[in-house]
């Protein structure tokens, strides 16, 4: 292996700058001061009681979960075929219906959640939670249509038309043969789409109303007015929760399944 | 009636010019027929269209007298076997070859044992619980080839399915498909562009060109006496001269020399074909049928060398053993022999 002095330092540098920030804020947890400060003075566990405790954060930890659970699964839903659709068929516009799946990712998020807002919320009058739900849904929708694509990618689909000779009806050989052999993509996808929707800030921004808001909106309501290290304590948590499941994923599946 | 029957079948994909143009086959029950030709003849959209992927625009295609042009595929019950052997990866080799009887509702003892056989049959037992994965390429024709057979098909398609294998083991799997062909009896169409493969295995050959067959006759019919100019070129005729009949079985080649055949054909004008593995080399101009020219290039085979030979009547293409070797620029004195030269 070529060895470079600079070389690793250089690299060194840059994880210490993309990791001190959080290894602080983690620290910062466990202070006893009401304000958020570093060193810390003390040791306790307190902060994290008081994220239990609060009720807002409950609630709002709840509602982004049940909002990222209930867009992913919409995602997938509308993902797997709209990517099997672009993977088997040859169609008019193919690369256009592609690059407009595609585009909640280009487009800013504040503009999908501005642009929801305006025409849903304001128009409309959809309530809150379903308002909000689309719009996670429209973040999500890409990752699902993107990951599963490139799945099918390697998808040799005569093994689908060999089941059809066998005497199995399109939708059964779609379930038992399609749907078994990508199944690590739409994990990956699930995961990904979980993650963003659960980490969404501007589009929940827009559609969140009052008393009802996503944890990371909670969290930033909350900054706005008290400094504490509640915030650094819900932190060091949603890390763990994510460290968490990208052990099971690495177990499981394996890291290459999101790059895939 | 043949028991399978392709009358006047139209393809034709999005504007573009028709794949097949009014293709027609009569197939016995229990022949192996072969569709051969190069690549964009036809003869894949020819399997799919019978295997009910493609629905022709045009045309009927029945099997034992029933219409099955609109049958969707999963009700024909046809076996298909690729060249990607196309297994299903998440299944083991017992599952695999038992996918199509558990989709028939049939008891798991029937089944059983069916996959039993069907394994002793195809030379797979003790394979049973592996995953197509960890199969060497012959295995895994051969899985393929017991799921498509396990199900009892009306009629077996195989689309190249030996063109993934190396060289010896095509040889084998060759021996081994007839071999099982013949003892199960089932009626086969083997989609291939290779000559020899499909001369050694098929009881009869299509060779398709352009979206029609050209010829459609046994394997040996086929290589001796071809019809057309094109079946005579894919199967290695070489030297291709044009004839004007004089009288029976005596034609002018290009107003220059004139050559006796023992075939003879309607036209006045035709072309005059030969191997040139047939052509003889000769020491002097003496006899009929001899035509002269100068060596061009030189080419070792192996077995043999080819001289390409510049004559009065165009490059004519020699093979010829290698007991005496010519040099570029010799003379040489090539005679046709009448029993010989195929008329096109």
């Amino acid at each position: 292996m070529l060895k470079n002095k600079g070389l690793t330092i250089f690299s060194c540098l840059v994880f210490a700058f993309l990791f001190l920030p959080l290894l602080l804020m983690a620290v910062t947890a466990f202070g006893e001061a009401s304000t958020i400060t570093f060193p810390i003075e003390g040791f306790t566990l307190k902060w994290f009681g008081n994220v239990f405790a609060s009720n807002a954060f409950m609630e709002a930890l709840k509602l982004s979960t049940v909002l990222a659970l209930l867009a992913t699964l919409l995602g997938l839903i509308i993902g797997i075929p709209a990517a099997y659709a672009l993977a088997r068929y040859t169609m008019k516009g193919k690369a256009f219906l592609k690059g407009f799946f595609l585009s909640p990712t280009i487009v800013p998020g504040i503009v999908v959640g501005y642009a929801i807002y305006q025409f849903v919320v304001v128009s409309l009058r959809m309530p809150i939670f379903e308002s909000l739900l689309l719009g996670h849904f429209l973040v999500v929708l890409p990752y699902s249509i993107r990951i599963v694509s490139s799945s099918l990618e390697q998808f040799d689909f005569s093994i689908e038309e060999v089941a059809w000779t066998l005497g199995c009806n399109k939708w059964k050989t779609f379930f038992k043969i399609v749907i078994p052999n990508i199944t690590s993509g739409i994990s990956a996808a699930f995961m990904l789409s979980f993650i963003n929707s659960f980490n969404n800030i501007p589009v929940s921004m827009f559609l969140s109303g009052p008393g009802v808001s996503t944890l990371p909106t909670a969290l930033m309501n909350h900054i706005e007015y008290n400094y504490d290290p509640t915030v650094s304590a819900i932190s060091v948590l949603l890390m763990l929760a994510t460290i968490a499941i990208m052990f099971v994923v690495e177990k499981t599946l394996g890291i290459a399944a999101f790059t895939k | 009636m043949a028991f399978i029957q392709l009358k006047d079948i139209v393809v034709r994909y999005h504007r573009k010019q028709n794949v097949l143009k009014g293709l027609q086959l009569d197939i016995q029950k229990g022949e192996l027929v072969s569709l051969l030709g190069p690549s964009g003849c036809g003869k894949t959209t020819t399997l799919r269209v019978m295997a009910g992927f493609i629905e022709p625009q045009e045309g009927e295609f029945h099997v034992n007298g029933k219409d099955l042009t609109k049958v969707p595929v999963h009700k024909r019950n046809f076996g298909l076997v690729f060249q990607s052997y196309a297994l299903f990866p998440h299944l083991t080799v017992e599952d695999n070859v038992a996918f199509g009887l558990k989709l028939r509702k049939m008891a798991k003892e029937e089944i059983q044992k069916k996959v039993r056989s069907i394994l002793e049959v195809c030379d797979l037992v003790g394979l049973e619980k592996r995953f197509p994965k960890q199969l060497s390429g012959g295995q895994r024709q051969r899985v393929a080839l017991a799921r498509a057979l396990v199900i009892e098909p009306e009629l077996l398609l195989l689309d190249e399915p030996l063109s993934n294998l190396d060289a010896k083991l095509r040889l084998h799997m060759r021996v081994e498909i007839k071999r099982i062909q013949k003892k199960l009896g089932i009626t086969t169409i083997f989609v291939t562009h290779d000559q020899e493969e499909c001369f050694s295995i098929s009881d009869k050959v299509a060779v398709m060109n352009e979206g029609v067959i050209e010829q459609y006759d046994t394997p040996e019919k086929i290589y001796t006496y071809p019809k057309t100019e094109f079946v005579a070129r894919f199967i290695g005729f070489e030297n291709f001269i044009c004839f004007q009949k004089q009288q029976p079985h005596c034609y002018m080649a290009d107003n220059k020399a004139l050559f006796i055949t023992d075939m003879d054909i309607e036209q006045t004008t035709c072309k005059g074909t030969i191997r040139p593995d047939d052509i003889l080399i000769k020491e002097d101009a003496e006899g009929g049928n001899v035509v002269t020219g100068t060596i061009q290039v030189r080419t070792f085979l192996g077995k043999s060398y080819q001289y390409e030979v510049k004559t009065d009547l165009g490059v004519l293409v020699v093979n010829a053993a290698s007991e005496r070797i010519y040099e570029t620029g010799e003379t040489l004195h090539l005679q046709l022999p009448a029993n010989k030269i195929i008329l096109v």
